[in-house]
């Protein structure tokens, strides 16, 4: 019998000190849903959601404080990708977000007005414009997510957003014209 | 040895009307130089060659006008002598009627030889493999299969990786096409003498040649020159003419019984496919000096007067080789470049011959019609028949109408060549072919995309750490200030601080009453 109860308690207190180990040692190291959330968004960072980028507005909706509605950049898809994650009924974009874009853009700097004031590097939110203080700043183009943030603070106006060219690089061959129309 | 070796087929395909003695009749013809060559910089798989001449400039043959920025690449040379007029976008012949950088040479009519252009190697077989690749890699050698993957990455397995058997490609199953066949009946010699380049490079203890056992004339020609030294290995090899028999995985299976893996490369199965005309080209590069800027057209189909096989500068204009084939004949309907099942259509003949053009086809309208309107599937099964792959183009079809890219994955999308042989059969005349490419694209597009994201979530991750690093930073110095105003050490240096201030006052004021003195 003491044996038993010794023989279990040992091996009772040799998991509880392993489990206690594992759980300062191990500690996950975020909120998992945060994390699933976040990898369907668009990652522009733009902030029209009203967060300040796409993982705050991730913990937002994990919190269940935010709408899975209100990513622009991401469009329906994103939407029904999220309403897929969470087991949620699709909703149309709420516009009060903004609209989602026809195309992709990109932002451009017009260098010969830019006076190098560097608020626009300061707005990127993924670093993508160069430059130093009073010295011409440039956008590395395969870097711009498009967010539009840096277009406002420009004191000069000469950030623009252009749509992202067409080359035969980035040409997509069509979806077939002549379909038949019948059930599946 | 050589004939009917044992061979092992492959699944599906389909018979389809040749078409080939309409272009065969006449030998190679040469083109005269047009007045303007426009050279696009990028005529392969891979990155775009970087133009290293500009406007203004003066070439000469053979010399370097694109170099290649790095492996997956390759470099682009001057066809003949003449002025580099521009360096600007034109139209090329690409599906999407898109422009891209070329280089426009106006010619001389000299055809003067560039004095930077490698001199002849005729010891190739006492040649270091890497000396001989690297030869090929700067005379711009790429596939002239239509594919146009540089041929020095080809020729370069990676390590560990065998190549047991060297199999050159002479197999054209798409329709018209000719200019193989007429290649190896005027100039057997030099594609062998290419293959045994290639197969100096690669070490490779097996060489078969395979070709349509229709090819009766090249075959000839090429028992000819290898005359008795058929026991070195090399083997001629006549395959029965169905498509796409001429596929380099086909091909694969039909010689060795095995498939090439998904994802995989023949050389993971110990094999490479050369096509006949990259031998070719590789012997020029070698043997005389010369880089890839020219290739042999075919220029065929109902709609133009003399169908041929012409010797083409690359850049000269599509509408040049036309009129030389005898121009435009009837209501001509379509041009396309490549064969009529996997090529694409032109939208006008102003674009510019490149390294992968095997064939330009121009139909009229009687034999070459618009394309039927679409009907529902039947669920024939037809297409799942004539799979060369073995696929279920059917189940494709509705996945890709459906855009459901997981079943389209589990069915194999990815697998597929494109070889159209199921849209062919397709009693519905479904252009089926066009949803693969186009799903293919999509799904390319959406991980294009998901790689992009990841990306810019890590960079606006490392930002956001980056500025609370910052803000850590300034908040610690600002803390250290207020403490150094606090501590005795401060005070004592605010002490001195005011002492030499006071004296400094002192000597002023004594200054001052010196002066009034």
């Amino acid at each position: 019998m003491l044996t038993a109860i010794m023989a279990i308690g040992t091996i009772a207190a040799g998991f509880g000190l392993l489990l206690g180990y594992a759980s300062v040692r191990l500690q996950p190291g975020s909120d998992p849903a945060v994390e699933r959330i976040d990898a369907l968004l668009p990652q522009t960072q733009c902030a029209q959601c009203g967060y300040p980028g796409c993982r705050p507005y991730a913990e937002a909706i994990a919190r269940g404080e935010a709408d899975i509605n209100q990513c622009p950049p991401g469009g329906e898809a994103t939407v029904r990708a999220l309403a897929d994650l969470l087991d949620r009924e699709p909703k149309p974009l709420n516009a009060d977000y903004g609209e989602a874009k026809e195309q992709a853009t990109v932002a451009w700097i017009d260098e010969d007005r830019c006076i190098g004031c560097t608020l626009c590097i300061q707005a990127c939110p993924v670093d993508a414009i160069i430059g130093a203080p009073r010295q011409m700043h440039t956008v590395v183009e395969d870097l711009c997510t498009g967010c539009d943030l840096c277009v406002e603070p420009c004191p000069v106006d000469c950030i623009h957003m252009r749509p992202v060219a067409t080359t035969t690089r980035n040409w997509q061959w069509p979806r077939p014209s002549n379909t038949p129309d019948h059930a599946a | 040895m050589s004939g009917s070796a044992s061979l092992f087929g492959f699944p599906g395909g389909v018979r389809l009307p040749t078409h080939k003695a309409a272009s065969t009749g006449d030998p190679i013809g040469a083109l005269p130089l047009p007045p303007e060559l426009v050279v696009p910089l990028t005529q392969h798989g891979g990155d775009p060659a970087r133009a290293v001449v500009s406007a203004g400039d003066t070439v000469g043959r053979g010399e370097c006008i694109g170099r290649a920025p790095g492996e997956f690449s390759a470099a682009v040379h001057a066809p003949t002598s003449g002025t580099v007029v521009a360096v600007e976008d034109r139209p090329v012949a690409h599906p999407s009627g898109l422009t891209e950088p070329c280089v426009v040479i106006a010619t001389d009519g000299l055809d003067r030889r560039s004095p930077e252009a490698p001199e002849p190697l005729h010891d190739w077989a006492q040649r270091a493999p890497a000396e001989l690749r690297r030869r090929i890699e700067a005379a711009g050698v790429v596939g002239l299969g239509g594919a146009a993957f540089p041929t020095a990455v080809k020729l370069t397995p990676r390590p560990g990786a065998d190549v047991e058997l060297l199999i050159i490609n002479a197999i054209e199953c798409e329709p018209w096409i000719t200019c193989d066949d007429v290649l190896l009946r005027e100039h057997a010699g030099a594609v062998l003498t290419g293959i045994r380049i290639m197969r100096h490079i690669l070490g490779a203890q097996e060489v078969v040649i395979a070709l349509e056992e229709t090819k009766r004339e090249a075959a000839d020609a090429l028992h000819e020159a290898l005359a008795g030294a058929e026991d070195e290995g090399i083997r001629v090899v006549p395959v029965p003419v169905r498509y796409p028999a001429g596929g380099e995985k086909q091909l694969v299976q039909s010689l060795t019984g095995r498939e090439v893996p998904t994802d995989g490369l023949p050389l993971d199965i110990g094999v490479l496919c050369h096509n006949a005309g990259t031998a070719a080209a590789v012997h020029d590069a070698v043997c005389l000096g010369e880089p890839l800027t020219e290739r042999i057209v075919t220029v065929a189909g109902t709609g133009v007067g003399a169908p041929r096989n012409l010797r083409v500068r690359l850049g000269t204009p599509v509408s040049a080789l036309v009129e030389a084939a005898g121009g435009y004949r009837g209501r001509t309907s379509r041009l396309i470049v490549g064969g009529p099942m996997m090529g694409h259509a032109l939208e006008h003949d102003r674009v510019p011959v490149t390294k992968g053009c095997n064939c330009f086809l121009v139909g009229e309208e009687y034999s070459f019609p618009a394309p039927e309107p679409a009907l529902p599937c039947i669920r024939c099964g037809d297409c799942a028949d004539a799979c060369p792959v073995s696929l279920q183009p059917q189940q494709l079809y509705w996945h890709a109408r459906a855009r459901d890219t997981e079943a389209l994955a589990e069915t194999g999308l990815f697998d597929c060549i494109e070889c159209g042989a199921c849209a062919y059969v397709c009693p519905s005349h479904l252009p089926l072919v066009g949803y693969y490419r186009s799903a293919k694209a999509e799904i390319r597009a959406a991980e294009q995309q998901q790689r992009f994201a990841e990306q810019a979530r890590q960079r606006y991750e490392f930002r956001q750490a980056r500025l609370e690093r910052e803000r850590r930073e300034q908040a610690e110095r600002r803390r250290r200030k207020k403490e150094a105003l606090q501590t005795d050490a401060g005070a004592d240096e605010r002490g001195d601080r005011k002492a030499e201030i006071q004296a400094a006052i002192a000597r002023a004021r004594k200054r001052k009453r010196g002066g009034d003195d």
